[in-house]
């Protein structure tokens, strides 16, 4: 990292879409309207940004809580801030209205459809809420659209929720939002499904920093960060593009349920390692 | 505390419509109680609450900050503004414009360039007399003419054609660039576009009505020539004055001759239908010119320098051709005899001298004096158009 105390903050993002182009030139511009030298690097998926951040190409990493939750085991990292709308969110299990299936106990040996093997809302914490329910003995049917993307691509979510319509699975998992979503847009017409579990709330994304990274780069880029506001003409439309409204302060405490997922899955190892036999990013 | 009851309505239902309308009832920071029987309430109302920046306390939402901030520093567009702004873009007159949106290119947004308060009348008056060339016009009704004589109604049509060709690209060109903020200009230049659209249409019609299939008229070097000046001007006032001032008034004229000399029914009803269209555009040229003048009296000495110059361009090319010339005094004539052509030839003279002085009038009407009124109407391109 010393070869880095003198340029800008650099900062890793993960291009699981096109749209994170525009997203970050267009903070990059703001940045610089603050006097503030920012650029940012893009990585196809998050276990080569979290190994970038951890051997000091980056200083910031745009961090699933997947990615995360491997930070915090690879080095010295702590979450400066995060999006409001990555605080308290919850996942559902659903099931066909129509199907018989009225409590999660009734999904013993059935087909539990799941999104990417990497998603944390759409099959880590999910999976891991109905073991703790005593469901430990379902069939997995991974939707694996975007692995290494740690579920940021919504394809896995919305295949899973079609195959649970169509039958070829009895239930489907999702991020709370996506239901309403999948309902509004028809994959799962309202009416047609029935929550049958959700989980606590659990925080996403967050911006992971090296514990080596320049504090005062860091410093400031949090304060700018914290500083934008809805109501500026020329963030809004990027705030829009990432899904917030505003910027909060960075916090690890929803993290919990996803340490407790990669545990039992044995994702990674206690060092940070990719032990997931099944994942290939 | 505020209620929003959604009975049996589920978010993925449009619930959030009542939520919205409850949550911009209570200031920022406020609680609204939310009470339904959709079986996903809670958790759908959750999502939407992050997703919109308002806060999650169940069965409680709070308003969040960032509602309503698209409407905070919001342009406000009412009224006909001195300058259109190019982040108003495409919206409404009177819309409410949210900041930060994209620039768009119109070079023409100044209210002093394009604007007349006759718009409006003028543009009423457009829409309500459109006509239908099937309809307006009898193409069936029986005539037969001299050969010559039909073979002059085909030129003057082929003549005619290219000159509302010009008419139409002209206004179409600089239609693409007014801002349409001053949706009334945009709105007569439109329709201006679609008349000159259906004079093509019933000029061709006309002209191949007898032609079995046969080639139409001469289209001239010299009469191309003078309409590729018109197209080339880049200003819109300038454009405006020689097309339709100097232009169409002229046509004016000429569509009056066609109509009272019309050797067959068919002639006379489209150069009728056509003249009344002209008028209109003529009318609207003279009261852009006239308020544009109004506010910018050095624009008249600019009109006068534009029709020197389209006259010396145009000084060695041969202006209206022989053919068009000939066939309106064979037109006039109805029929191919001696005396008949003469009192043709003496029509066309006519024509021509009342041509000048139609623009002699339009040009004092716009506050040009006598003599540079009668300087400029000379100079005006022999082509008529």
């Amino acid at each position: 990292m010393a070869d880095f105390q003198n340029t800008p903050l650099l900062m890793g993002a993960v291009a699981y879409d096109s749209k994170v182009v525009t997203i970050w030139d267009g903070f990059r511009d703001w940045f610089a309207g603050q006097g503030f030298e920012f650029d940012y690097v893009l990585y196809s998926n998050y276990e080569r940004q979290v190994e970038a951040l951890s051997a000091g190409h980056i200083h910031v990493a745009w961090n699933s809580p997947l990615a995360w939750v491997r930070a915090a085991r690879m080095g010295d990292v702590r979450a400066v801030a995060m999006r409001d709308t990555d605080c308290d969110l919850t996942s559902v299990v659903v099931v066909r209205a129509d199907s018989g299936i009225e409590s999660v106990a009734d999904l013993a040996g059935r087909t539990v459809a799941v999104g990417a093997v990497d998603s944390p809302q759409a099959t880590l914490i999910p999976l891991s809420h109905l073991r703790s329910l005593g469901v430990d003995d379902v069939k997995v049917q991974y939707h694996d659209v975007g692995v290494g993307k740690h579920g940021d691509h919504v394809g896995g979510e919305r295949d899973a929720a079609r195959a649970l319509m169509s039958g070829a699975a009895d239930a489907a998992c999702m991020i709370d939002g996506n239901h309403l979503l999948f309902g509004v847009e028809g994959t799962m017409p309202a009416g047609s499904t029935v929550i049958v579990a959700q989980t606590p709330p659990y925080d996403h994304c967050n911006f992971t920093v090296a514990g080596s990274a320049p504090a005062g780069l860091v410093e400031r880029f949090r304060e700018l960060l914290l500083g934008m506001s809805y109501d500026d003409p020329q963030v809004r439309p990027l705030l829009d593009l990432e899904g917030l409204k505003a910027w909060r302060e960075g916090r690890t405490s929803g993290y919990a349920q996803l340490e407790r997922a990669v545990e039992e899955v044995g994702f990674y190892d206690g060092a940070g390692s990719v032990t997931a036999s099944d994942y290939h990013p | 505390m505020k209620v929003c009851d959604l009975d049996t309505l589920g978010l993925d239902q449009g619930g959030h419509l009542l939520l919205k309308h409850a949550l911009a009832g209570v200031a920022v920071g406020e609680r609204v109680e939310v009470r339904g029987d959709s079986p996903e309430l809670a958790v759908h109302v959750r999502a939407w609450c992050r997703a919109q920046g308002h806060g999650y306390e169940w069965p409680y939402v709070v308003r969040g900050a960032s509602a309503g901030a698209r409407e905070r520093g919001a342009d406000t567009t009412g009224g006909v503004a001195e300058r259109a702004p190019s982040t108003w873009g495409l919206a409404a007159r009177g819309a409410l414009v949210e900041a930060g949106g994209p620039d768009f290119p119109f070079t023409l947004d100044e209210k002093s360039a394009v604007w007349t308060d006759a718009a409006a009348g003028i543009y009423r008056q457009a829409v309500a007399a459109q006509w239908d060339p099937a309809v307006a016009v009898d193409w069936n009704e029986p005539f037969d003419l001299p050969k010559e004589v039909e073979d002059a109604v085909v030129q003057v049509m082929t003549y005619l054609i290219e000159n509302e060709n010009a008419a139409l690209v002209v206004p179409a060109r600089f239609l693409g660039q007014i801002h349409p903020h001053f949706r009334e200009v945009v709105g007569v230049l439109a329709v201006q576009v679609a008349d000159e659209a259906r004079h093509v249409e019933v000029f061709t019609r006309r002209a191949e009505l007898k032609r079995g299939g046969g080639p139409l008229g001469l289209s001239t070097v010299g009469g191309q020539a003078s309409l590729l000046t018109l197209l080339e001007e880049p200003d819109f006032a300038l454009a405006h004055f020689l097309l339709s001032v100097l232009g169409e008034g002229t046509f004016l004229s000429l569509l009056s001759f066609l109509e009272r000399y019309a050797p067959d029914p068919v002639t006379r009803r489209i150069t009728h239908l056509a003249l009344a269209d002209e008028a209109r555009h003529v009318a609207f040229g003279m009261a852009h010119l006239g308020a544009v003048m109004a506010g910018d009296p050095s624009l008249r000495p600019r009109l006068a320098a534009t029709v020197r110059r389209r006259h010396d361009a145009l000084a060695s090319t041969a202006g209206l051709n022989s053919e068009v010339f000939d066939a309106l005094v064979v037109l006039a004539a109805g029929t191919f005899t001696p005396a008949a052509i003469a009192d043709g030839f003496a029509k066309v003279q006519t024509l021509e001298a009342d041509m000048d002085e139609g623009r002699r009038r339009r040009l004092a009407k716009l506050g040009f004096d006598r003599d540079e009124a009668a300087e400029l109407a000379e100079l005006h391109t022999r082509n008529f158009m």
